[in-house]
C-alpha cells in the first residue's frame, strides 16, 4: 500500500471551494482518499504552507516538430545560458528547453499537466517522441484543424456530421486531444504567401471565411461533445488595432452553449488573448484594448481565455500562424524558420527580444496583466505566457507574482525605458487589484482543468481524483513582505506529489513517476464518405500513405484514452 | 599589477581546455590556489597544477593581474576566455577560443593561434604576432550580435570566416584573409593589409572593410562609387569606394539607405 | 503461403517513399519481392540475407576476427567508453530514433562527443539554418503547388531517384493538375547531370562560385545592375531566371552536396535562405535540402529535443552540452587528435572520412555497430551486429523534409541479433555497473534524497 497524508497545510481548492482551510489530504495508490481511509500512511508535514492541486497548463509549445526547429536553430539560446545538470539529464535551453528540462521545470513549479497548444497532424509520431521523452509531466496535444483541407471543405459546404467524423478520425489517427485552430483560413492563405486579415476574408480557392470555419468547428465540437471547446488563436493576431477583429471573433460563440460530459461550460477558448487586445492604427499609436476585451469576456459565460503574459525576456516565437512569423522576420530581420505542412497547417519560428527598453513590448507587458486583473471571474481566465512565445513557461511564476503584488509591478515598470508613454497607452498604473492565493489556484490549476474538461482527474484534491499535490512555501496568514518570495515559492515547490509519488522537494526533481499521453477516443456512426474523402486525399496529395500517416499504437506513450461516445 | 606565471610542465594526451586562464579568476588567489582551479581534459575534470607550475600570486583584482604563460600551449584552449581586466602574455602558440567573449583587458599571443580567437569579443585587446585561424572575431553560432567592440590585430595571415555577423570593434590583419569576412556584418570596421581571396562583406548590412591588396573574387553585389583619401590604422592612402552588398537589405538612416562601405586601395 | 506487407517504408534514401509491397516466405524469413522501389532501395532489403554475422566479433592479437558474445561485447564496449577520456560517437546515418535516443543516453553517461553523418554531409546547412533560418515546407506542398522547382547542385535523378517523380517535376497534386508539363524546372550545376536533362534551363555554374551567383540573383531581385557575368553565367541568363521565380506562384529551391560541399560550404546555403527570404517579399518561395541517407534527418531532431543541439555534441562536460563545428565535428577532432576512442555506428567513417582522420582514429580503439560488414568492420577492434532498422527492426525515421515517418519490419532479425536501441540500452546499464563499482571505490558521497526512475 502506498499511503501518505498532507497534514496540517492552508489548502486551496477551488473545485470544492475550499478558501486555505487548515485541513489533511490523503493519498493512496495514486488517488486521493479520505483520510480515514488511510492505514499507516507516511507523513508530509504541510504546515505553514499553501497545498494546491497540481498545476495545469492549458497552453503551451513544448514538443513537437516547431518546437524543436526552435532548438535546433538557436544554439545561442544555450550558450553560457544552461543550468549545470542536477536531475537525471542534462537540463538544455533557455527559452526552448529541452524535453527534459521541460519536464523537470514544470515539475519543480507544481505543475503536473500541460496541454500542448498546436499538433501538425502529418508530424504526429514526432510529438510523441517527444511525448515521451518529457519526464514527469502528463502530456495531451492538440492537432491543428483551422486550415485542413478536409475541414475547409465540409464546412464550407455546411457538413458538420462529415466533419465530425473526419474530426474524430484525426483525433484517433493522432492521438489527439482537442480542436485547436490557429489564423483559421490564413495560414492555408499562406500557402501562396497571402493572408485572412479579418474573419469576413475569403481563403483562396477555398472560398470560406475564417468566420465560417470557427463557428463550423464550434458546431463540430459541441456535436462531438469533447472534453475541451475549440481553442482559438484569432485571425490579425499580433497587430494594432487587432482588438476589434477579436471582438467579431468572440461574438462567433454567441448563441451557442456546451454540450459535453465532462463538466465544461465554455464553447470558445481564445488563447494568448494579450496578442489580440490591441488597439491605435499603427506601432505608434499601439495601446492596450484590454479593459474592452475583458468587459466582453466577463459578461459571456461560454468563453474562456488564457493571457499569453509577456515576461520582458529574450525568446522565440513560434506558432502555427505562418503569415504572422513571416511579417515579424520584417520587424526584426533576425533568422527566419517556417514549415508549410501539406493539407493541414504551417508553422513560422523567430528569436524575440521583449526589452523594457522598447514601449511596444513594455505595453504588451501591461495588457497581459491588465487582462487578468480586469477578470471577473478566474475560472475563465487562465495564466500562460504562450510558452514560449510571450516568455518561457517557467516565468510564471514572475506573472503570479506581478499579479499578487502591486508592489512588484511597481518595480518591475520603474525599470522601463518608456514609463509615461505605455502608462499613458494602458490602465496598468491605475490598477490596485492584487489576486488572492484562491484567485492564482483558479487560475493555474481548477480553471484550466475545467476548461479542458479534465477536471474530474486533475486541478483538484477529490477523492478519486489523481493524487497530484503541489506545496508552496508560503503561508496565507503572514505572507512575505517581500514579492520576491512569492516567485521563489511558486519556482521550487517546497513538494510535488504526483501520482502519489513524490517527484519534487524542495525544488529539487527527486523521483520521475511515469508521465501519461492524454487523449480523446470519440466513437462516431459508419461514414462513408469521409472514408472515401480519406482515401482520395491520401492517393492523390498526402506524400505518406495513410496506413503510416496514423500512428502506431508502439508510439503512443504509456496512453490515458478520455472516450466519447457520439454515436447516439 | 601582480604577475602569474605558469608553465606548461606536462602536455595533455588529448587538449587542456583552460577557461579559468584569467584575471578574473587568478585575482585575489595565492598561487596555491591558482594551481587547484579545475581544467578539463577531456571528461577528466583536474587542477591546473597537474599540468603547470604554477609561479606568484594574482593580484587583488583582475586589473592588477597579468598572467604569463611559457612553454608550449598550442593544445590549450580558452586561455582569456570572458575576461574583463588584466593582461594574458602567452610567449608561444595557443589553440582555440583565445579571447573568446573578452569584455576588457589585453591578451598579447607572441606565436600562432587557432579558430574562434576573439569570438563574441566585447572589448579589450588581442594581438596576435603569427597566424590566425578561421572565425577569428567571428561570432559564435547562430548568435546575430556578433563582435560588438574592442581590437583584434593579427601580424600574420587569418583563415576564412573573419568577422561574420560583426557588429563593433576593429579587427586589423597584416597579411593575408581567406574567403569571407564580415558576412552578415552590421557595423565594425575589418582591415586586411594583404589580399582577400573572396567573398568580402557578402550579405552585409553596415559597416566597413579596408582590403589593401587585391581581392581575388569580388562580389557582383558591391558597386565602384568614387575615391577617398583616408587615414586607416595611423597612415593616409587613396580608395577605391564601394558600397554594398546591393543584395542584401539596408536601414535607411534620415531619408538616405546606409550601405556597407568596402575601400580597396589604389 | 507466402506473405505480402504493403506500406513499407524504404530505408535507403532522404526520399522515404513509403509505399513499397514486400513479399516475403511463408516462415517470414526470406524476402522474395520488392515492388515500387529504385533499384538501390530494392537491393538494401535483398541483401539482407546475406554477409550476415550473428555474433560480435573482436580482434584477435594475430588479426584475425573471432567470435564474442553478446554480453562480453558489451562489457567491452562499456569499458572502452568509461575508461577514454573523451569518446567519439559517429553515425546514426542508418538506423531508427529509438536508438538515436539511446545512444545519445550512453553518451551523457559516458562523457562522450556524440555526432551524426550531417557532419560530413549536410552539416554545412545546420550551420546556415543557425545564422539565418529555414523557409521550407513539407514535400506534399511542392508536389499540390510548386510551378517552379530549382535543383541547385543537387542530382536527383542519380542520389534519390524516386524524388522527382514523387514530389517535385512529375506528380500531379491539388493546384498543380497538370503535372509535369505546368512546372518550370531549372537546374544549376557545373555539371550537365541527367537531373540537368530533365530542366527547362540549365545554368552552368563555375565549380565553387555558388556564393557569387546567388549574390547576383539577390542583387538582381532587388533592382541592381550585375556584371556582364558571374560565376560563369550570363548576365541575360541570370535576370531571366530571378524573373522566373519572382513570377512563381510557389517554388522550391531543392539543393544538395553541390552547396555543402564547394568552398564557403555553410555560407552557399546561408545566401540561398536569404535569397528565398527576399523572394517570398514577392510570392511564396521554400528551400529544401536534399538530405542523403532514409533517416539522417533523425539524429538532428532527436537530438535536438534532447540537447538543443542537431550534431557534434560534446557531452564529456557531463553538466552541459557544447557544440561548435570545426571544433567538435568528428573529422575536426580525429584530424586534429582530439578523441581517444571512436565508435562507428550504422555507417562506415572508413570509407566515408579522409584517410588521414581514418588513420588517427585507428589509433584509438575503433568499435563498429552495423548490420554488415564493411569497410569500417575490416579495421575494427570489435564489430557488433544488429538488426537493420527497416527491414528486420521498426521504428520512427524522419524524411529530408523532417516529416516522421512510422517503418515497419519485414522479417525478424536473426535469432539474438539485438537492435541498436537494445544494444545501447544494454551498454548504458553496463556503464552504470561500471560507475557503481568506480563508486563503491572513492569514499562515500552525499546522495539526494529519494529515488530516480530507471536507475
Amino acid at each position: 500500500m502506498n499511503e501518505l497524508i498532507v497534514k496540517n497545510g492552508f489548502v486551496f481548492d477551488p473545485l470544492q471551494g475550499i478558501k486555505g482551510d487548515r485541513m489533511d489530504i490523503g493519498i493512496k495508490d495514486g488517488k486521493f482518499v479520505e483520510t480515514s481511509a488511510l492505514g499507516n500512511p507516511k507523513v508530509i508535514d504541510a504546515a505553514g504552507k499553501t497545498v494546491m492541486a497540481g498545476g495545469v497548463d492549458i497552453h503551451s509549445h513544448v514538443v513537437g516538430p516547431k518546437v524543436n526547429v526552435g532548438r535546433l536553430f538557436r544554439p545561442e539560446d544555450k550558450l553560457f545560458k544552461s543550468p549545470l545538470k542536477r536531475g537525471n539529464r542534462m537540463e538544455m535551453g533557455f527559452s526552448v528547453p529541452s524535453t527534459f528540462k521541460t519536464g523537470y521545470d514544470y515539475a519543480r513549479m507544481g505543475y503536473v499537466f500541460v496541454n500542448e497548444a498546436a499538433m501538425p497532424p502529418l508530424h504526429s509520431p514526432h510529438v510523441h517522441e517527444e511525448i515521451r521523452d518529457t519526464p514527469i509531466i502528463d502530456n495531451a496535444a492538440m492537432p491543428v484543424f483551422g486550415n485542413n483541407w478536409f475541414t475547409l471543405e465540409y464546412l464550407k459546404n455546411n457538413e458538420i456530421e462529415n466533419n465530425a467524423a473526419y474530426t474524430a478520425w484525426l483525433l484517433r489517427a493522432t492521438r489527439g486531444f482537442a480542436i485547436k485552430v490557429v489564423n483559421p483560413g490564413g495560414t492555408e492563405a499562406w500557402g501562396w504567401g497571402l493572408n485572412c486579415e479579418s474573419i469576413h476574408d475569403p481563403v483562396p480557392y477555398f472560398d470560406i471565411t475564417p468566420a465560417k470555419i470557427v463557428t463550423g468547428l464550434i458546431e463540430t465540437n459541441e456535436h462531438l461533445g469533447l472534453p475541451h471547446s475549440v481553442h482559438l488563436h484569432c485571425n490579425n493576431l499580433g497587430n494594432p488595432g487587432n482588438y476589434t477583429d477579436t471582438l467579431d471573433s468572440l461574438k462567433l460563440a454567441e448563441g451557442y452553449t456546451a454540450k459535453n460530459n465532462f463538466g465544461r461550460e465554455q464553447v470558445l477558448h481564445i488563447t494568448h488573448i494579450q496578442f489580440d487586445s490591441y488597439g491605435g492604427d499603427s506601432w505608434r499609436t499601439f495601446e492596450s484594448k484590454a479593459e474592452e476585451i475583458m468587459d466582453y469576456v466577463n459578461a459571456h459565460d461560454n468563453i474562456t481565455v488564457d493571457i499569453g503574459q509577456v515576461t520582458l525576456d529574450e525568446t522565440t516565437t513560434m506558432t502555427a500562424d505562418g503569415p504572422f512569423e513571416h511579417s515579424l522576420r520584417g520587424l526584426n530581420n533576425l533568422k527566419w524558420a517556417n514549415t508549410d505542412v501539406e493539407l493541414e497547417t504551417a508553422a513560422g519560428v523567430v528569436p524575440y527580444v521583449y526589452s523594457p527598453n522598447i514601449r511596444v513590448c513594455t505595453i504588451q507587458w501591461a495588457v497581459g496583466l491588465e487582462l487578468a486583473l480586469f477578470a471577473k471571474d478566474p475560472m475563465r481566465t487562465f495564466i500562460s505566457t504562450d510558452h514560449p512565445n510571450a516568455g518561457p513557461f517557467f516565468r510564471y511564476p514572475r506573472v503570479i507574482k506581478w499579479l499578487m503584488s502591486r508592489e512588484a509591478r511597481d518595480t518591475t515598470m520603474k525599470t522601463f525605458k518608456w514609463l509615461e508613454r505605455t502608462i499613458d497607452a494602458t490602465s496598468i498604473d491605475g490598477i490596485d487589484r492584487e489576486l488572492t492565493l484562491y484567485e492564482i489556484a483558479q487560475m493555474t490549476r481548477a480553471g484550466p482543468a475545467k476548461a479542458l474538461g479534465i477536471s474530474n482527474t486533475y486541478g483538484g484534491l477529490v477523492p478519486g481524483m489523481d493524487a497530484n499535490v503541489a506545496i508552496y512555501a508560503l503561508n496565507p496568514e503572514d505572507m512575505p513582505s517581500d514579492p520576491e518570495m512569492i516567485e521563489k515559492a511558486f519556482s521550487q515547490c517546497a513538494y510535488l506529489i504526483k501520482d502519489g509519488v513524490v517527484a519534487v522537494q524542495n525544488g529539487e526533481v527527486v523521483a520521475e513517476p511515469a508521465k501519461r499521453t492524454v487523449w480523446v477516443d470519440v466513437k462516431v456512426p459508419d461514414n462513408a464518405q469521409v472514408q472515401r474523402d480519406i482515401y482520395e486525399h491520401f492517393l492523390r496529395h498526402y506524400s505518406v500513405g495513410v496506413e503510416n500517416y496514423k500512428l502506431f499504437d508502439e508510439h503512443v506513450h504509456n496512453p490515458r484514452a478520455i472516450e466519447v461516445d457520439a454515436t447516439q | 599589477m601582480k604577475t602569474v606565471t605558469l608553465t606548461l610542465a606536462k602536455s595533455p594526451e588529448l587538449y587542456i581546455e583552460g577557461q579559468n586562464i584569467t584575471p578574473d579568476q587568478f585575482a585575489g588567489k595565492k598561487a596555491a590556489e591558482i594551481a587547484s582551479l579545475d581544467v578539463w581534459e577531456g571528461k577528466l575534470k583536474g587542477p591546473l597544477g597537474n599540468y603547470f607550475t604554477v609561479e606568484g600570486d594574482g593580484g587583488a583584482t583582475a586589473g592588477e593581474t597579468k598572467i604569463v604563460l611559457r612553454g608550449d600551449c598550442t593544445r590549450v584552449k580558452r586561455i582569456g576566455q570572458q575576461m574583463t581586466a588584466g593582461e594574458i602574455v602567452v610567449e608561444g602558440n595557443a589553440d582555440m577560443y583565445i579571447g573568446g567573449w573578452m569584455k576588457g583587458g589585453k591578451i598579447h599571443v607572441k606565436g600562432n593561434v587557432d579558430s574562434f580567437c576573439g569570438i563574441g569579443m566585447e572589448g579589450g585587446e588581442l594581438i596576435i604576432d603569427g597566424d590566425a585561424g578561421h572565425h577569428l572575431g567571428s561570432s559564435p553560432r547562430g548568435e546575430w550580435r556578433g563582435m560588438q567592440g574592442g581590437l583584434i590585430r593579427v601580424a600574420g595571415n587569418a583563415g576564412n570566416d573573419t568577422a561574420t555577423f560583426i557588429n563593433g570593434g576593429t579587427i586589423i590583419i597584416g597579411g593575408d584573409a581567406d574567403i569571407h569576412i564580415s558576412t552578415h556584418g552590421e557595423g565594425g570596421t575589418v582591415i586586411v593589409k594583404g589580399d582577400a581571396k573572396g567573398r568580402v562583406g557578402g550579405q552585409m548590412v553596415k559597416g566597413n572593410i579596408y582590403v589593401y591588396g587585391t581581392i581575388e573574387n569580388p562580389l557582383p553585389g558591391f558597386k565602384l562609387v568614387g575615391e577617398v583619401e583616408q587615414e586607416v590604422d595611423g597612415e593616409t592612402a587613396r580608395f577605391a569606394h564601394h558600397i554594398g552588398d546591393l543584395g542584401e537589405r539596408h536601414p535607411v538612416s534620415k531619408g538616405k539607405t546606409v550601405y556597407a562601405n568596402l575601400y580597396t586601395r589604389i | 503461403m507466402v506473405k505480402k506487407i504493403e506500406n513499407v517504408g524504404c530505408p535507403f534514401c532522404g526520399v522515404c517513399c513509403d509505399d513499397l509491397v514486400v513479399t516475403v516466405s511463408d516462415d517470414g524469413k526470406k524476402i522474395l519481392e520488392v515492388e515500387n522501389a529504385c533499384v538501390i532501395g530494392s537491393t538494401v532489403f535483398h541483401r539482407a540475407m546475406s554477409e550476415r554475422h550473428t555474433l560480435p566479433r573482436l580482434r584477435q592479437p594475430d588479426g584475425t576476427y573471432k567470435e564474442i558474445s553478446y554480453d562480453e561485447a558489451i562489457d567491452y564496449a562499456a569499458r572502452v567508453l568509461h575508461n577514454a577520456k573523451k569518446p567519439l560517437i559517429y553515425g546514426f546515418g542508418s538506423t531508427n530514433c529509438e536508438g538515436m535516443a539511446a545512444a545519445a543516453k550512453v553518451a551523457e553517461k559516458a562523457g562522450a562527443v556524440i555526432d551524426n553523418c550531417a557532419s560530413i554531409c549536410h552539416g554545412s546547412s545546420f550551420l546556415a539554418i543557425f545564422d539565418n533560418g529555414y523557409p521550407s515546407c513539407t514535400l506534399g506542398e511542392v508536389k499540390n503547388r510548386a510551378d517552379v522547382i530549382v535543383y541547385w547542385g543537387a542530382n536527383p535523378a542519380h542520389a534519390h531517384p524516386r524524388h522527382m517523380s514523387r514530389y517535385s517535376i512529375f506528380p500531379r497534386g491539388f493546384f498543380t493538375g497538370k503535372g509535369h508539363t505546368g512546372r518550370k524546372i531549372v537546374v544549376i550545376d557545373p555539371r550537365h547531370t541527367d537531373t540537368a536533362q530533365m530542366a527547362d534551363i540549365h545554368l552552368q555554374v563555375k565549380q565553387g562560385h555558388d556564393y557569387d551567383l546567388f549574390n547576383a540573383f539577390r542583387t538582381v531581385a532587388r533592382g541592381h545592375d550585375i556584371p556582364a557575368e558571374v560565376a560563369g553565367v550570363k548576365r541575360e541568363d541570370i535576370i531571366e531566371v530571378v524573373d522566373i521565380m519572382k513570377k512563381a506562384r510557389f517554388g522550391t529551391i531543392f539543393y544538395g552536396m553541390g552547396l555543402c560541399h564547394s568552398d564557403g560550404r555553410n555560407h552557399n546555403v546561408d545566401i540561398a535562405i536569404s535569397l528565398t527570404r527576399d523572394l517570398n517579399d514577392f510570392t511564396k518561395w521554400t528551400i529544401m535540402a536534399m538530405r542523403g541517407h532514409y533517416n539522417i534527418t533523425g539524429p538532428g531532431v532527436v537530438w535536438s529535443w534532447q540537447y538543443g543541439f542537431p550534431y557534434c555534441l560534446d557531452l564529456t562536460k557531463r553538466d552541459i552540452a557544447h557544440m561548435n563545428p570545426g571544433e567538435t565535428s568528428s573529422v575536426d577532432l580525429a584530424m586534429r587528435e582530439e578523441v581517444d576512442a571512436f565508435f562507428n555506428v550504422g555507417t562506415d567513417a572508413a570509407a566515408h572520412f579522409p584517410i588521414e582522420p581514418v588513420k588517427r582514429l585507428r589509433k584509438h580503439p575503433w568499435i563498429t555497430v552495423d548490420p554488415h560488414p564493411n569497410m569500417a568492420t575490416e579495421i575494427s577492434d570489435l564489430h557488433i551486429p544488429v538488426g537493420i532498422v527497416g527491414v528486420e527492426v521498426p521504428g520512427i525515421v524522419y524524411r529530408m523534409d523532417n516529416v516522421p515517418v512510422q517503418y515497419r519490419n519485414v522479417i525478424d532479425p536473426p535469432e539474438g541479433v539485438p537492435s541498436d536501441e537494445e544494444l545501447f540500452e544494454r551498454i548504458y546499464e553496463r556503464l552504470c555497473e561500471l560507475e557503481a563499482e568506480d563508486a563503491a571505490k572513492a569514499p562515500a558521497k552525499a546522495v539526494p534524497e529519494g529515488i530516480r526512475a530507471g536507475e
